[in-house]
């Protein structure tokens, strides 16, 4: 093999450059998101795990029944109902968007974009 | 085993058949009735099947009437004023010879001539802007008229704008939150619009949904605008309508307006 000591320095500093971001991170493991649940409320309109993993597609639901159907109520699992709105309804228990939506939406890198144009609690009061 | 010709189009008639007959059952036996059990209408909700508007221009006399009305509306819904040509508008005041036009003539007496026409959104009975929207994200409601739109589906294309015969769109070229002192909205329980979306007037859908009258008809006084169904011959807005002469914004379109005007 020619040039065999540039060639094997090189490919260790490759190496070491490349799998850096895994050696700087050894013994530290990412902080688990802690979403702070309202201490007023016990229940949600469903079950944690439903509404862990499947919140968005209700929330889909929901635009398309009181835009398109004219329904705004909804019956939730143990009969109560509830507005179907996001400012209005699910922020009211929900009323810090940093403790609870920003946790696992910040976690996991995505950004939707309803406050593009709904309002978080903290700006319901400061616009009051 | 070998299929001959008659035996396999037996089988292929008698299972065509089938699934037919047992989607046709499915329907007859659960119609829909998972979506409906979970979800209703609030019950002091205006009941509707065709809202319509009659604006009663003799009661305008100034172009102030008019505008208090516009800023009630854009105050309801967190629209911006935004001086140039990139306003954003719902409901606006504008001269009889804009808001008809071919209907004036020189002998049309001048307070006729000088009143301000409140002109919106005219919720059309066949609204082109329905047709030319490729997201469905506006759509006539069937249930009570509406011509309605879907924020979340607007993809910004503007077609709609160039449908509209009437100029009752307005699209968001900058975050309109921008155009509100520090922030504040006038009500913070109506969400804004973003930037890149078309909006217009929606005859307060969100106000009927709660037993309210729109904000634009609640704040006017003495019957300068009159709301109601126009599909029930007992409504404020038949009464109207069948004791005075209304006209409508260019009827030869086709396109059926529900908001009427008493000159």
């Amino acid at each position: 093999m020619y040039n065999a000591g540039k060639i094997i320095t090189g490919l260790v500093i490759f190496v070491a450059i490349f799998t850096l971001p895994l050696w700087w991170q050894v013994g530290k493991a990412a902080q688990v998101p802690k979403p702070e649940l309202p201490k007023t409320e016990k229940a949600c309109v469903q079950d944690t795990a439903y509404m862990r993993t499947s919140h968005m597609q209700l929330l889909n639901e929901w635009r398309n029944a009181v835009v398109r159907d004219q329904d705004r109520i909804y019956v939730g699992k143990d009969g109560k109902k509830f507005n179907m709105s996001l400012t209005n309804d699910c922020m009211k228990c929900h009323n810090d968007k940093k403790k609870f939506c920003d946790q696992c939406h910040n976690y996991l890198a995505v950004a939707p974009y309803c406050w593009d144009c709904h309002l978080t609690p903290e700006q319901v009061k400061e616009s009051k | 085993m070998a299929v001959n010709r008659r035996e396999f189009l037996k089988i292929a008639g008698l299972s065509a058949a089938l699934s037919l007959g047992g989607k046709a059952a499915f329907e007859l036996v659960l119609p829909g009735q998972v979506d409906a059990a979970q979800m209703s209408r609030p019950p002091q909700a205006l009941q509707g099947t065709h809202w319509s508007m009659v604006i009663d221009l003799s009661k305008f006399k100034t172009e102030a009437d008019a505008l208090a009305l516009e800023k009630v509306c854009h105050k309801e819904h967190n629209v911006p004023f935004i001086h140039s040509k990139q306003n954003i508008k719902w409901i606006w005041p504008t001269k009889f010879e804009h808001a008809f036009p071919g209907l004036e003539n020189q002998q049309i007496p001048a307070e006729i001539l000088e009143t301000p026409v409140l002109v919106m959104c005219n919720h059309c009975e066949n609204p082109p802007c329905v047709r030319a929207c490729p997201t469905q994200a506006t759509f006539k409601r069937a249930s009570d008229g509406i011509v309605m739109m879907d924020m979340h589906r607007c993809i910004g294309c503007r077609f709609c704008m160039a449908a509209c015969p009437f100029g009752s769109r307005s699209f968001n070229f900058a975050d309109p939150r921008r155009f509100f002192k520090d922030g504040k909205l006038p009500n913070p329980n109506y969400p804004t619009r973003t930037r890149g979306v078309v909006e217009k007037c929606n005859f307060c859908a969100e106000r009927l949904a709660v037993g309210k009258l729109p904000a634009c008809v609640e704040a006017s006084k003495d019957g300068q605008l009159i709301f109601g169904d126009l599909n029930d011959p007992r409504s404020e807005v038949r009464k109207a309508l069948r004791a005075n002469y209304s006209i409508r914004r260019k009827p030869e379109l086709g396109t059926g307006p529900s908001v009427y005007y008493l000159v």
